[in-house]
């Protein structure tokens, strides 16, 4: 499909959304990252039942997280699209990357890392 | 076991407000099964303290470590070498932990991470209720299997309140009245009659009134077992 989206994405794969850890989607946002997403199957379409049904729960307690940190929720995100819509997984790059910059920078300065 | 709640981030960030170097100690026991105080709880708290304090462009150096448990000596001794490094140490473990740490290491501060709140057990996947209350002289069998000491709000002995109602207690829609469970289960196998005597005064001495209390087990104490 040759499709474009934002370069400010990095992908990392996982077997399902139910591999993501509340720590990854954390220590993410700890190392300096704008913003993290989770795209994962659409519901109910899970290959191992309820994966990005759990993914989404970790998601949400994430966000409850960064509220309590003074942090903006919109930096972590669920998505859920299958793997056949390439258009609408680009179309997902482009919208997270305009919230995040939107937003601005993190607020969390990695340099000051211990 | 003992079921703990997590404080919230603001409090423990504001207990350690001026340390740099903090270690958060967690425990196998009780508070890892009721997802509070376990390894990845431990990292969790670490992950967001972090986060907070580089927000707020100040330094934290966090160490973490998981006791096999806080409430025997010889798990807290393993420590010993390494408690001194740091400014101050969160225990993830119930009120036990933060205070056996505090009796061997008398230099270190040690903060409760958690708030102790009952002993139970897990009802559903993330949802604990009170079960048992230590009252030092267990009379469940004479219930159906049901303790009104821990799941009454009054503790009755001899049956419900006015304030139960359609087998909810009047202080919460969510709580059941557990005498109102009880009398059903003895109408339902039969031995209503069981609940018709009086019983005498309960001795609370056994439980909290009569002061802190001990367990002493002689052959053990002798080392002979």
């Amino acid at each position: 499909m040759r499709l474009s989206y934002p370069a400010d994405v990095k992908i990392i794969q996982v077997p399902c959304t139910g591999r993501v850890d509340i720590l990854h989607l954390l220590n993410a946002i700890k190392d300096g990252a704008d913003g993290v997403y989770v795209a994962g199957c659409l519901e109910g379409e899970c290959h191992y039942l309820e994966g990005n049904l759990k993914a989404r729960k970790k998601v949400e307690y994430v966000k409850k997280t960064l509220i309590e940190l003074g942090i903006e929720p919109e930096r972590v995100e669920m998505y859920n699209l299958s793997s056949a819509q390439g258009a609408r997984f680009a179309e997902i790059a482009r919208e997270v990357v305009g919230i995040i910059r939107g937003l601005g920078p993190t607020p969390v300065k990695s340099d000051t890392a211990a | 076991m003992i079921v703990a709640d997590r404080k919230s981030l603001q409090e423990i960030l504001a207990m350690v407000e001026d340390n740099k170097k903090i270690l958060i100690s967690g425990c196998k026991g009780c508070v890892t099964v009721c997802n509070v105080g376990g390894l990845k709880e431990v990292e969790i708290l670490a992950s967001s303290m972090e986060i907070a304090r580089k927000k707020q462009g100040k330094d934290i150096d966090i160490d973490i470590n998981v006791l096999e448990r806080q409430c025997d000596t010889e798990y807290v001794a393993g420590i010993s070498e390494t408690v001194g490094d740091y400014e101050a140490v969160i225990s993830l473990a119930c009120g036990v932990g933060p205070q056996f740490l505090s009796e061997m290491y008398k230099d270190q501060t040690f903060y409760p991470g958690v708030n102790t709140t009952f002993f139970g057990g897990a009802t559903q996947h993330g949802i604990w209720e009170e079960r048992c209350a230590g009252c030092g002289t267990c009379i469940i069998h004479e219930f159906g299997g049901h303790c009104p000491v821990a799941r009454c709000a009054k503790s009755l002995l001899h049956g419900p309140c006015g304030g139960s109602s359609n087998g909810k207690c009047e202080i919460s829609t969510d709580t059941e009245c557990i005498w109102d469970t009880i009398v059903r289960k003895k109408m339902d196998t039969g031995r209503l009659d069981d609940l018709l005597g009086i019983r005498g005064l309960k001795d609370w001495q056994t439980a909290r009134d009569g002061g802190p209390r001990r367990s002493i087990r002689e052959e053990l104490v002798k080392g002979n077992i």
